[in-house]
């Protein structure tokens, strides 16, 4: 098992690679000069002369190259021109807030979708198969900032029981002593009831238009893993030798299932995080997602550079994760590793 | 059931025009029959048709068919709601939201057609060479897709369009990048099984050459699901470019296109001014919706074995 | 037969919903298998054999249901069951084994955990004892070192082994019937011997009865009582294992006993009595003595498990205990005579697919030489073979007819194919042409020449296949298990059709078969291969009636056949 891990986190080292060479590239292919763009829309001629010096921007591209890796070893990744702070640090700041809001999508999503998935598959005809055919064409269609903003019509304007799509919190409401950077969590070990609820009750409609978003990919998969499986030859032979339904569906079809299902989420989290940007610009949440918007709207070049590598080193883990989960519910991939 | 398929081997099929006197010149006609067996057969690939048909119609005559001026703002009708002078309402500037919505349906549909037809050459053609050659080509194609798909795709594209400028030619370069390796991916399965299929090592004892087999025999067994493909992708195309311009990117106000007139409204969602936003996202969702049902049925079309 | 039977199919008929319409797949069929008894179920695909079975087991799919008819098990009736009813019956009273053996397992789980399954749903083992009883079964299909594969994935077996899994599983709660639906088709004749004592031998022991379903009538007359032959959802006789092998009365029978290739027959012989003789203008065969095809110390190494290996030295210390490469030919020689049928014979991974390959030049060989007609083609680089004039000379006819035809081409693309790339007829109408007259060498109307591969049956597709083979009339066509996708009443008519081309036309053959029986129909000599190495080659009659190698001999003698087969059988078939 160790084996295993151990050489999927090798298979990971070429995409980081990857990722590092292509984010170096994308800061080189600005049009024009990038000195000028990092030194923002208002600086003066000697300014970006300064910046151009002091980011090396002068220097051949092998050795840019080497500079920006060191760089990145060091956890430097430029400095905000809107915020004045390094980017490592705004974003470490508002990280939690971006994964709170996402692993609560992708939680309360599975929740529904695996279930309603194979009830979908073992019951063919029935509500739920309708109810998952309707979802997983319809729920790909819907744009996933649409749909946030009916539900903020909907349940905020029109029934006024959701607060206000301002941030994590209460206006009047300061944050939890900061462990985990997760305000459920955190507000639950301070022992305070209010902010436990006012998180809760921000975090509902995002969280649920990111859960609606990646419900028709999960459903969908689901359904049409579980229905491959219950017709293949050994749930024939498991009901041929009398094996209880509850035995062959659960023992013999879900965990074979579920296995296509895990590859599908390496997928489910590439849009996941992506559209964790448009939701934060929608619910104006304080994660990266809305700090790369922000810098965008200022021409901030630094922290959007921050945040795309981050992300992207975020889904490269993330997907070692699937491998490795992969990798423990199918003993063919775990022994012949 | 086996036996049942085994039952009916040779059963003319609608594709092949059923019969004997059948030449491969009339291959067209039986494509439009089967087409038209198949809409029948099926009302909801036959209603996204027909919805596929007003979007291009939307697309090719808007500017021409819309009551009102869609970038003339009249700031005495600002905010007014969906009536029947303004079937879509007014926005904040008083411009008619149901002109804009038809006129912004040009740009989005070019933009998905654009970027799926690059992404089509680019992936497609890569792939089915990495499948069919393997080898180096296989492996730089392959690292190419994986680097591509280390990124969360939407975020890649708002990397890349907010690196090489804010264009709509970028935006749809940028949509065809993160799509790359879905084609190439499929392209190269597809031509991988085909390269050790019985077809093709006959077709190479013929006496053909690698590049007359992979164009003769290899893309045309693979064409359907690529087509499949394209329409599903032309959806997800849609989404991405509408995406990027809400949070600012490539396409700039006052531009009539979906995405940014979402963007425009969404402030005006808390106070109660629902259609600015709604109609341009329900125009959008519908296009997708569209998109997405039709290239179900497509796949009954081109291939009637398939059929779920 | 005075007791009550076992099991008791009364007039049984299955109907299938499909979007065409309901399609009878099953109509009045009686089967009746006594205590101890074993009945063999035999017919041809789509013949409705294994749906039989399904229905007694009502393990039908969503769209089937048994419409009329009664099945009476040891008293029950088992149409009026309920589903909590039936699965204490199934596994416990009657179980069933499965084709294809490794996806009969599930995936994922330990074989040893799947036997228990089955112990513990049917409370044969509490939590305490189901390791030990599943660990004396797995001993009881005689899997060596059971301790240690109770911990084995289904993938880290060899497909006989997963099949002795399947029988421990089937058997795990001592029923009364077991239904065996093909359990052999796939695997090679050696280990279908293993598998079928062991299942014979197994069920004796226990008193069971038996319904064995399958295609081989050879297969059904050895190891069974009684036989049921079925025909498009029909029962066309039932009669004794003996009546049916010496005295069918069925004329389909009698079409499927003569169709059947067997010791003893000719090619001409598998046809029915009414076939149209042909009339053959034999060529002269050449008397040129060099030979057509030589082959010397041809060898063929593979990497073994390439990148995998590569990075897995990365956690290895010291010499790999491995050799880099494996042989999958190792060292071959042979040669082909003009007009003559050579037949490469052996089980799968022995080498034959590999070598003919090399042959066809479709791939290079590591080492050794090929000389085609005095030419040494071994040295032309499999990639620049394609388009060389050469090229047409060698052609071959491939295993799968579904397979080997592009689904987007019609029949006259096909056979055309070749010709517009190699052939020396230009023009459409001087292509149609010629592909019309190919269709008329090989049996297949010309009607049929527009029709795409999905329009025509599998005997219709080998003819296209073959059409398309012999278009550019090669001196040396390789036939890889052409029959193997077919019928028996197919592959009887495409043999003789193969043999009549040979005669007409002059080609040599090189035909590669896992089937010792159709092989010597074919085929003036035989090379006997196994693990990369011929063990044995000399004239057809010798080899087989007289082999001298001991692998020749198991070969031999796990073809299944009849031990009554010896009073002259064919007689009675003729006089019938």
């Amino acid at each position: 098992m160790l084996r295993m891990i151990l050489k999927r986190s090798l298979i990971a080292v070429p995409s980081l690679i990857g990722v590092i060479i292509v984010t170096f590239l994308l800061t080189r292919a600005l049009p024009g000069d990038p000195a000028a763009y990092f030194a923002g829309p208002a600086a003066t001629k000697e300014a970006i002369e300064q910046v151009r010096v002091k980011l090396g921007l002068d220097k051949p591209l092998i050795v840019q190259f080497g500079n920006y890796v060191a760089d990145l070893a060091r956890g430097d990744l430029g400095t905000s021109l809107t915020t004045g702070q390094p980017v490592a640090t705004d974003i470490r700041n508002r990280l939690p807030a971006s994964a709170e809001l996402t692993l609560l999508g992708l939680i309360v999503s599975m929740l529904i979708a695996v279930p309603l998935g194979i009830l979908a598959a073992t019951k063919p005809g029935s509500l739920a198969d309708h109810l998952c055919r309707v979802i997983s064409t319809a729920g790909v269609s819907l744009p996933v900032f649409f749909t946030g903003l009916i539900l903020v019509y909907v349940f905020y304007y029109l029934l006024g029981i959701a607060p206000a799509p301002l941030g994590r919190l209460d206006t009047f409401l300061s944050a939890p002593p900061r462990i985990t950077g997760f305000y459920l969590i955190d507000s639950a070990i301070a022992g305070n009831g209010e902010v436990f609820v006012s998180s809760l009750k921000q975090l509902v409609l995002p969280a649920m238009t990111l859960a609606i978003f990646s419900l028709a990919p999960i459903a969908r998969m689901t359904r049409a893993s579980m229905l491959a499986v219950l017709a293949s030859d050994f749930v024939r032979t498991a009901r041929a030798s009398g094996l209880s339904p509850a035995t062959v569906i659960v023992t013999y079809a879900f965990r074979n299932a579920m296995i296509p299902v895990v590859t599908t989420l390496g997928m489910v989290f590439s849009f996941l995080l992506g559209a964790n940007v448009l939701v934060e610009k929608v619910f104006a949440w304080p994660g990266i997602g809305s700090y790369a918007v922000e810098a965008l709207v200022a021409s901030d070049f630094a922290p959007l550079q921050g945040f795309v590598l981050t992300m992207a080193v975020m889904y490269v883990l993330l997907n070692l994760l699937i491998d490795i989960l992969y990798g423990v519910i199918d003993p063919r991939v775990r022994i012949e590793a | 059931m086996t036996e049942i398929a085994a039952n009916t081997p040779a059963l003319p099929s609608p594709a092949g025009g059923g019969g004997s006197g059948m030449r491969p010149a009339s291959g067209l006609i039986a494509l439009l029959r089967h087409t038209r067996y198949v809409l029948s057969e099926n009302p909801v690939t036959a209603f996204a048709a027909g919805l596929f048909l007003l979007i291009v119609i939307a697309a090719a005559f808007g500017p021409f068919i819309v009551p009102y001026d869609p970038y003339a703002s009249n700031t005495a009708m600002a905010l007014k709601p969906p009536s029947a002078a303004h079937w879509f309402g007014t926005d904040q500037l008083g411009r008619d939201v149901f002109s804009r919505v038809i006129v912004a349906t040009q740009l989005d549909f070019f933009i998905a057609i654009a970027s799926v037809a690059l992404v089509f050459l680019m992936g497609g053609l890569a792939g089915v060479a990495a499948g069919f050659y393997g080898g180096w080509t296989d492996r730089i194609v392959g690292r190419i897709a994986d680097t591509i798909m280390a990124f969360p795709l939407f975020v890649l594209a708002m990397g890349i369009v907010a690196a090489l400028g804010n264009t709509v030619q970028n935006i749809i370069l940028a949509t065809a990048i993160v799509n790359f390796p879905l084609y190439a991916r499929i392209a190269r399965a597809e031509a991988n099984v085909r390269r050790e299929a019985g077809f093709v090592m006959a077709a190479r004892l013929s006496g053909n050459s690698d590049a007359r087999i992979v164009l003769a025999q290899v893309l045309p067994n693979i064409m359907p699901i690529m087509v499949v493909q394209m329409s599903l992708t032309m959806g997800y195309a849609i989404l991405n470019a509408a995406g990027l311009s809400f949070i600012g990117l490539g396409v700039r106000p006052p531009t009539a296109e979906w995405g940014i007139m979402v963007a425009e409204g969404a402030a005006f969602m808390v106070s109660g001014e629902w259609w600015i936003a709604f109609f341009p996202g329900a125009a959008l969702m519908v296009a997708v919706f569209c998109f997405n049902l039709l290239g179900d049925g497509l796949r009954d079309i081109v291939d009637p074995q398939r059929r779920t | 037969m005075t007791a009550l039977p076992l099991l008791d199919v009364r007039d049984l008929t299955v109907e299938f919903t499909t979007r065409r319409g309901i399609v009878k797949a099953v109509q009045h069929v009686d089967v009746t298998v006594a205590k101890g008894e074993t009945v063999a179920i035999v017919g041809e695909s789509g013949s409705g054999k294994s749906v039989t079975s399904y229905a007694v087991m009502r393990i039908l799919d969503r769209a089937g249901r048994i419409a009329e008819g009664s099945i009476t098990f040891s008293g029950l009736d088992l149409r009026a069951a309920d589903e909590t009813e039936m699965r204490n019956l199934r596994g416990r009273e009657m179980s069933m084994i499965f084709q294809n053996p490794r996806a009969a397992l599930n995936p994922i789980r330990k074989v040893g955990r799947q036997i228990e399954d089955v112990l513990m749903q049917h409370a044969q083992a509490g939590s305490q004892d189901a390791t030990a009883k599943a660990i004396n079964l797995l001993e009881q299909v005689r899997i060596a070192r059971p301790r240690e594969r109770y911990h084995a994935y289904p993938f880290e077996l060899s497909g006989g082994m997963c099949q002795r899994i399947v029988i421990a599983l089937a058997l795990a709660c001592r029923p009364q019937l077991l239904i065996a639906d093909e359990p052999t088709t796939g695997l090679d004749v050696t280990t279908q011997k293993t598998v079928m004592d062991l299942m014979v031998e197994l069920t004796r022991q226990r008193g069971m009865s038996t319904i064995l379903i399958t295609h081989d009538l050879g297969l059904a007359a050895t190891y069974c009582d009684r036989v049921t032959v079925m025909e498009k959802g029909h029962v066309v006789e039932t009669a004794t294992a003996r009546a049916i092998f010496t005295a069918p009365e069925h004329a389909y029978t009698r079409r499927l006993m003569r169709a059947t290739p067997r010791p003893g027959v000719s090619l001409r012989d598998l046809l029915p009595e009414d076939a149209a003789r042909p009339t053959a203008q034999v060529l002269p065969i050449s008397t040129d003595k060099t030979p057509l095809l030589a082959v010397e110390k041809l060898v063929k190494e593979y990497p073994r498990q390439g990148a995998a290996k590569s990075l897995k030295n990365l956690f290895r210390s010291g010499p790999s205990p491995e050799p880099e490469t494996f042989r999958a030919v190792d060292g071959i020689s042979f040669t082909v005579g003009r007009g003559e049928s050579v037949g490469l014979v052996g089980e799968s991974g022995c080498g034959k697919s590999t070598t003919s390959t090399i042959v066809m030049r479709l791939i290079d060989a590591t080492d050794g030489l090929i000389q085609f007609d005095g030419e040494d083609i071994g040295a032309i680089p499999a990639k620049k073979f394609a388009t060389l004039p050469i090229r047409k000379r060698i052609q071959m006819v491939f295993q799968d007819p579904t397979d080997s035809l592009n689904p987007r081409f019609t029949a006259a693309r096909a056979i055309a194919d070749p010709i517009l790339r190699l052939g020396d007829v230009r023009g459409r109408d001087a292509v149609r042409t010629r592909c019309e007259e190919l269709a008329q060498q090989v049996g297949l109307p010309v009607d049929l020449l527009d029709r795409f591969p999905h329009q025509l049956s599998g005997g219709q597709k080998a003819r296209v296949g073959i059409a398309r083979a012999i278009a550019l009339r090669p001196e040396l066509v390789i036939l890889d298990e052409p029959t193997a996708a077919l019928d028996v009443s197919v592959q009887a008519v495409v043999l003789n059709l193969l043999q009549e081309l040979k005669e007409s036309l002059g080609m040599s053959y090189l035909f590669v078969s896992h089937d010792l029986n159709v092989v010597r129909l074919l085929c003036d000599r035989v090379l006997v291969m196994r693990g990369g190495r011929i063990v044995e080659q000399g004239p057809t009659e010798k080899v087989l009636f007289a082999p001298e190698a001991d692998y020749t001999r198991e070969l031999l003698a796990a073809i299944p056949h009849p031990t009554f087969e010896q009073d002259k059988p064919l007689d009675h078939v003729r006089s019938a």
